[in-house]
């Protein structure tokens, strides 16, 4: 029984608003990840929760009973900070059983939690270093090691992996799923990588300006994104968005975007479109891995044409294509055998089974 | 969308909220009774006489009477003032100039030999600034002794001397900014030295791929990358010798005939020994200007780096 | 492409002149250094010479850079004598007593200055900064009229007692340990009081379980300067206290050691030694702490 529910959170600095009234509700044992960039108010959320900023107004409840008052200690958390806060002069195991002796915690109890606690880390031999002596992902392995000793109702993570480099970060990744799925803890988890975020999250919660943009499955914020800032966000290299009009011919709609260029709307998504034909301001989303080299058997809503390469920035297991409509510039995966060259012309395939149109004026997905 | 009005919620930040705000606020008071011991020491014992100092200023000698701005005029009247006013600023300022250019080119050939034997030098060479200055200005005395002064012995084969280290104007206004100038440079040194430590080596390197001569590269590189740390050593070495007793006191007293007295030699001399506090304090309050301008300089400096942080 | 290639290699017998370059320069730094190195320790070594001679010695017109006839007798005249080993005395308790009260007071405020903010906090850091730019040239006279005060309102005789340099000298130590201080509890991540808070740590706990142990290199860092400074102390001792029994180690051997013009420059260069020597021994042996102490003031906060 350990739900978290945010209700209209408020925080301000002085003047500035960082959380501009937020409403969210965490279940018991899920694993939520509230990512957005810096200054979102992401991490001022979790350190309401956690109790190290006052709110301003709204209610933070944990378990069920409000803790808006509550200190830190009370509040039956545990947090893993970006630097990791090990105490330097302290050892792994003196780290791990700060807390608990604090609490006067009988020492047996203390030991056998420890020990429990560095098995599913995996760092039993390093309990006696201390962490200068400990490399970035051991520290890492402290810093939980150190939460899960005290049995918390909720874990609180605030960018843990953003110190460490590219492919230790994959690694604690795992990690990290792995001893959630073991500890089966309500986790709060903090970051501005959407990767980590899709790949670790039961549920993303997506932040800009202080706000909730969008709460879904990873795959919901992919497929169906809310706004053009989740639309943005989400998937790298980011969604390619065009200024486009609607355009009714016969029945059938065509998405315009530049006066060579223009694509017929799927069928199915007429009737939701037709209200937004002529309208200013509109977007064409479509995110570079739905244009592609032309394929021998092309799906329905599948259109190809022709543009002149800009540049070609190959991957390995893919090749990025960078070409420009009316003076923006788009990008395309298509495939390494698939020929492309820097200032020639190639075929591409738009896959407008997965087009989004926005509105720019509010920034929503129609 | 993330449109509205930054503001909109600030009426409910007011509402009551109990526990944490109560934690909160004890923690203020904790706070204020940890600095407590501090604030009580330094308003009773720095602040208070700071500006007693001014009061008593401005009675009479008796200090039974208020008397106003005579102590400053009579001083002003007195040609021993204007003399320690001359001496005061020329010991401050060609000791600090020479500290701050024996400290730079010491740290420069310190920071020139291999690091391995970087410590060791740069130990010895502080050694000046660990001695007692009360203690090293002996020594100092001893050297300049007028009938055996170890440095006349070695000029007199030379044709040199004896000189009157102490004895006569010239010459002792010299030795008290000599030794001050041994004391203070070390200072010097190690801030320097520390400074030149963080001047990144790739800054060199660049500079000397464009062809820069060695003196350009200090010129160019060195001397603006430590900017701050000179000029905020200067400052608080102006201040430190300006306000400097232990040489003087030591060297000279003051003699001859008062030509060496500093501003707080002299307002010892006439507060202390010559039981005349308001005058005395009269004295010392004439420290203040240029204590004040080099603060001024410092806390700027400061509250800029507090900024930056 | 292979035009470059060749230049570079042509550019190599220019390569030794530069290595010759450098060795010049090491030799040269060597030989100023050598040369600022007698400068600087000339008086301590011409005042250790001294120590070792006779009066005899000294008044004789032969080499003074030289001992033919080294003695002890003066540090142990000295070493026997009540009035010195009372100076001694007097400065090892006030000195101790001083860094204690010194960092009782500096730690605990700068952890309140620099962690807990409370309203002032800030403006209070800055005064504390501007109190140490207050030299005691300023101050020595009106404390020698309060103390005068103090004894005609409250009875309680400041003047010519050495304990009332326990009192004083906090004045110039405190500022400067706690502005230190505040530069190195503040360099401690905010991450880890509330790693601690969260444990559950108090913030009495805070700073003594995480915040000391932490800063343990600041804190020998300000004890060894709230040590030098109140050892070496002068004018205090010099204007409040008069009587042999009460004077501290360095005003002690300026005034009671030169006596009159019967210079005994012996003894009192033996004197000015064993002066200087706790501040030697301990810079000898923390001389990293010490140094860092030193440029902490500025390079810090």
């Amino acid at each position: 029984m350990a739900q978290v529910t945010l209700r209209k959170l408020v925080k301000m600095y002085d003047e500035v608003q960082a959380v501009r009234g937020i409403d969210l509700d965490i279940a018991d044992k899920e694993f939520i990840v509230l990512v957005g960039p810096s200054g979102c108010g992401k991490s001022t959320t979790l350190r309401m929760i956690a109790g190290l900023e006052e709110i301003n107004s709204g209610d933070i409840a944990i378990g069920g009973h409000i803790v808006n008052d509550v200190p830190p200690k009370d509040r039956d958390i545990a947090m893993v900070f970006q630097n990791y806060a090990l105490y330097p002069h302290m050892n792994v195991y003196e780290n791990m059983s700060f807390g608990l002796k604090l609490k006067r915690t009988p020492k047996d109890v203390i030991d056998g939690r420890v020990k429990q606690a560095a098995q599913i880390l995996d760092i039993t031999e390093l309990l006696d270093r201390k962490p200068k002596q400990l490399s970035g992902g051991q520290r890492q392995r402290v810093a939980m090691g150190r939460a899960i000793v005290r049995d918390p109702k909720v874990f609180l993570f605030d960018e843990p992996l953003s110190n460490l480099d590219a492919k230790l970060r994959v690694q604690m990744r795992t990690e990290i799923k792995k001893v959630h799925q073991k500890v089966r803890t309500t986790t709060v988890y903090v970051t501005h990588d959407q990767v980590e975020a899709m790949t670790l999250a039961d549920r993303v919660v997506v932040m800009n300006a202080g706000l909730i943009e969008q709460v879904g499955t990873p795959n919901e914020l992919y497929h169906t994104p809310a706004t053009k800032f989740v639309a943005g966000f989400i998937g790298s290299p980011a969604m390619n968005f065009l200024k486009c009009s609607l355009e009714q011919a016969a029945g059938a709609l065509r998405v315009r975007v530049s006066d060579t260029l223009s694509f017929p709307v799927p069928a199915d998504r007429t009737q939701r479109y037709t209200p937004h034909v002529g309208k200013a301001n509109l977007l064409l989303g479509l995110r570079p891995e739905h244009i592609t080299e032309t394929r021998r058997h092309t799906e329905p809503n599948q259109h190809d044409f022709d543009m002149k390469i800009d540049v070609v920035e190959p991957m390995g297991m893919e090749t990025l294509v960078y070409f420009s409509v009316g003076g923006v510039e788009l990008c395309g995966r298509v495939n390494p055998n698939a020929g492309a060259a820097e200032a020639t012309s190639m075929k591409l395939l738009a896959d407008l089974n997965n087009m989004h149109l926005i509105d720019d004026a509010t920034g929503k997905v129609l | 969308m993330a449109n509205i009005a930054a503001g909109t919620v600030r009426d409910v930040a007011g509402d009551n909220r109990s526990g944490l705000t109560k934690f909160m606020q004890r923690k203020s008071t904790i706070a204020f009774l940890m600095a407590l011991p501090l604030l009580v020491l330094i308003f009773s014992l720095v602040a208070y006489p700071a500006g007693y100092a001014v009061y008593l200023a401005m009675l009479n000698k008796g200090m039974t009477r208020f008397v106003g701005f005579a102590n400053f005029t009579f001083l002003f009247s007195r040609e021993t003032f204007w003399m320690v006013v001359w001496q005061s600023c020329l010991f401050a300022i060609t000791a600090v100039m020479f500290k701050a250019i024996i400290g730079f080119i010491v740290a420069h050939f310190v920071h020139n030999i291999p690091s391995k034997g970087q410590r060791k030098w740069r130990g010895m060479l502080l050694v000046p600034w660990v001695i007692p200055p009360a203690m090293s200005t002996l020594s100092w005395l001893w050297l300049f002794d007028p009938s055996y002064s170890a440095f006349n012995w070695l000029l007199q084969p030379l044709g040199i001397g004896p000189i009157p280290w102490i004895g006569e104007t010239g010459w002792a206004r010299f030795s008290v900014i000599l030794v001050n100038v041994w004391i203070g440079a070390p200072f010097f040194m190690i801030m320097y030295l520390a400074a030149l430590k963080s001047v990144p080596e790739q800054l060199y390197e660049a500079a000397a791929i464009d062809g820069a001569t060695w003196w350009q590269r200090i010129w160019f590189v060195t001397l603006p990358m430590m900017r701050n740390i000179i000029a905020i050593t200067a400052l608080f070495s102006t201040i430190v010798t300006f306000a400097n007793f232990d040489i003087v006191r030591v060297l000279t007293k003051g003699d001859p005939l008062n030509t060496t007295h500093v501003f707080a030699t002299w307002a010892f001399r006439i507060g202390i020994e010559g039981n005349d506090i308001p005058l005395g304090a009269t004295v010392s309050l004439f420290m203040v200007p240029i204590l004040a301008v080099a603060a001024v300089f410092i806390l700027r400096d400061i509250t800029k780096r507090g900024s930056e942080v | 492409m292979t035009d470059t290639a060749i230049r570079a290699g042509a550019a190599g017998p220019k390569y030794g002149s530069m290595s010759r370059d450098r060795r010049w320069a090491l030799r040269w730094s060597y030989f100023f250094l050598v040369l600022f190195a007698i400068f600087f320790l000339t008086p301590p070594i011409y005042m250790f010479i001294t120590s070792l001679k006779t009066s005899a010695e000294i008044s004789a017109e032969i080499n003074p850079w030289w001992v033919f006839n080294p003695t002890l007798g003066n540090y142990i005249e000295l070493l026997t004598q009540d009035t010195f080993l009372r100076f001694f005395r007097n400065s090892a308790i006030v000195s101790i007593l001083v860094v204690t009260i010194t960092m009782a007071i500096s730690v605990v405020a700068a952890f309140a200055l620099a962690r807990m903010k409370f309203w002032g906090s800030a403006t209070l850091a800055t005064g504390v900064f501007l109190t140490y730019l207050i030299p005691e040239t300023l101050l020595f006279i009106p404390l020698f009229k309060m103390f005068a005060w103090v004894n005609e309102t409250l009875g309680i005789q400041l003047m010519n007692n050495w304990w009332t340099m326990i009192i004083l000298y906090p004045t110039l130590t405190v500022p400067f340990c706690t502005w230190i201080m505040i530069g190195y509890f503040a360099s401690i991540p905010k991450e880890l009081d509330e790693a601690a808070l969260i444990d559950g740590a108090t913030w009495t706990q805070t700073l003594t379980k995480i915040f000391i142990p932490v800063a343990l290199p600041g804190i020998i860092a300000a004890t060894i300067f709230a040590f030098t400074v109140s050892w070496a102390q002068f004018l205090y001792p010099l204007a409040f206290t008069t009587s042999t029994s009460e004077l501290v180690l360095p005003v002690g051997i300026v005034t009671t050691l030169i006596k009159g013009d019967v210079f005994n420059w012996g003894q009192i260069m033996a004197g000015a030694l064993l002066g200087a020597a706790p501040p030697l021994i301990i810079y000898a042996f923390l001389m990293d702490y010490y140094i860092a102490g030193l440029t902490a003031g500025a390079t810090k906060g």
